[in-house]
């Protein structure tokens, strides 16, 4: 992208930036809902889903969206109206600022900054602030418990996840995503370079805790307690609707496109796939699909664990962050780079 | 050979996955309602049918019925005697024989209760009504559902209890 801006004016960049930046969000947040909110979790239940509206039902998102704007919004007396109102918007800012570092190509980037993978982690963490907001200015009990559970989980997540991203940085010995993806497309494991070095293999124990600490940051099942149904209505989204709703729904999904895309690019290769040179300027323009593709094959395992697992109690999610997985990623951590120092 | 015990959370997964690809692979429990219709078991309780010929308003059913939904209304008529010099003979004649199945809990209680073989169970389902009091069923149109009947099965290999038959 930045070779094709090169010579725009800066409010045509901008604006091709913007346009660009809302297809990389939307797009494979919708291919997830149908594809495996609609269609994968039917199919495990034994059931056909949406079948009604398109071939296969494939424009029933269209129709949900449709409804979604025709609601009324309805804002709670006591609310506090700003904050009630800027809420999603928070949570969708760091869904669209997460999007920036992940690189679709060698020269398909938003921005291309040393501390890439740090500023990712960082921005993915204000959809904290928009939870909680949202949950203390609906003013509804079940919406401030859903938040506060909410915030000490996602608090308690973070930590691993960034724990486990760690290995990967040790091991790839840079912060920038592009070079991250780079070093795994021209790395060997033990002499053999044929496939290059995705850190799937190497830090698999990392892969496993990134996988379940993302399910825990999408507070999706087996980690669903701040919109557990059966005891929260549905926590911290209690009082929203129409519009507001629809802002936070295209946020969790997009955060769990965005995750499994990250988690694509840092364990799985990224754009990269075995076989061609990685400065290929092929890449840029097969860079994106392979990236889709291997966002969905890690989207699938993140879903088909959110169908199969029931929910956790409380207490237990807080144990298995802090008993289980920080003490194993610091361990991780250790001996990557013990390894590291050895070879 | 003893069988390999797998982790709960393992196994859990492969229940889900099995599940999906048997679906890909020879579709769903479910069926598209309108465009294909479920074909329901042969004594599923859809619909209460009524042969008129064989009621003679004794009222049980109306009254063992739970929801109080059956309505009857019957006269008493002199039928010429038999014999010539006889007396003549009291029959019950129906006037009224209404079923509200707005109210009807499908328990079949009338159904089992009925001493004459008047009402049966018929698996249509197919009946509902934009308004409520269209769901009041009289006579005529009970028994109309009688062409719906489906025969009794068989009972099970050495039971010596008479085949029920379904008046036509």
């Amino acid at each position: 992208m930045s070779v094709v801006l090169a010579d725009l004016a800066y409010w045509q960049e901008t604006t091709i930036r913007l346009l660009v930046g809302l297809i990389a969000v939307l797009l494979p947040a919708g291919t997830l809902v149908y594809l495996f909110l609609f269609k994968m979790m039917s199919f495990m239940q034994s059931r056909l889903g949406p079948m009604e509206a398109g071939p296969y039902g494939s424009l029933q998102l269209l129709a949900e969206v449709g409804k979604f704007l025709q609601k009324e919004d309805i804002l709670p007396k006591a609310a506090d109206r700003l904050i009630f109102k800027l809420a999603p918007f928070v949570v969708l800012i760091s869904t669209f600022l997460l999007i920036l570092v992940i690189p679709a190509g060698p020269d398909l980037w938003f921005i291309d900054v040393d501390t890439g993978i740090f500023l990712g982690l960082a921005v993915s963490s204000i959809s904290v602030i928009g939870i909680l907001m949202a949950g203390w200015a609906s003013s509804s009990k079940y919406s401030l418990l859903g938040a506060l559970r909410a915030t000490g989980q996602l608090i308690a997540y973070e930590l691993p996840m960034v724990l486990a991203v760690v290995g990967v940085i040790i091991q790839a010995g840079t912060l920038n995503v592009q070079e991250i993806v780079m070093a795994q497309a021209t790395g060997e494991i033990f002499g053999f370079g044929g496939i290059g070095n995705p850190y799937v293999i190497t830090q698999f124990v990392g892969f496993l805790i990134f996988l379940i600490a993302v399910q825990a940051e999408l507070t999706q099942p087996p980690f669903d307690m701040p919109v557990a149904e059966s005891e929260l209505v549905t926590g911290y989204l209690t009082e929203y609707s129409g519009l507001r709703f629809l802002m936070f729904f295209i946020g969790e999904f997009a955060t769990a496109a965005i995750f499994s895309a990250l988690a694509a690019t840092l364990f799985l290769g990224g754009w990269y796939v075995p076989g061609l040179e990685p400065t290929d300027n092929l890449f840029n323009v097969i860079g994106p699909i392979v990236l889709l593709g291997k966002m969905l094959l890690v989207a699938f395992f993140i879903f088909w664990f959110r169908f199969t697992y029931p929910r956790f109690r409380e207490d237990q999610l807080q144990q298995l962050a802090w008993k289980v997985l920080i003490p194993l990623s610091l361990v991780n951590i250790v001996i990557t780079g013990v390894l590291k120092v050895v070879f | 050979m003893r069988k390999i015990k797998l982790p709960g959370l393992i196994k859990g997964l492969g229940v889900t996955f099995k599940t999906l690809v048997r679906t890909l692979t020879k579709g769903s429990h479910t069926v598209q309602y309108p465009r294909v219709k479920e074909s329901p078991p042969p004594r599923a309780r859809g619909v209460i049918a009524l042969h008129e010929e064989n009621c003679t308003a004794c009222m049980l059913c109306a009254r063992e019925c739970p929801d109080w939904c059956i309505y009857i209304e019957g006269h008493k008529y002199k039928a010429p005697p038999r014999r010539p010099g006889g007396k003549p003979r009291k029959k019950n004649a129906l006037d009224r024989f209404d079923i509200d199945f707005s109210l009807c809990m499908f328990c079949g209680i009338c159904v089992d209760v009925c001493p004459f073989e008047a009402l049966f169970w018929t698996p249509e389902y197919e009946y509902s009504e934009l308004k409520i009091a269209d769901l009041l069923h009289d006579k005529t149109l009970l028994s109309q559902w009688m062409e719906t009947v489906p025969d009794f099965e068989d009972y099970e290999a050495g039971s010596e209890a008479k085949k029920l038959t379904v008046p036509r």
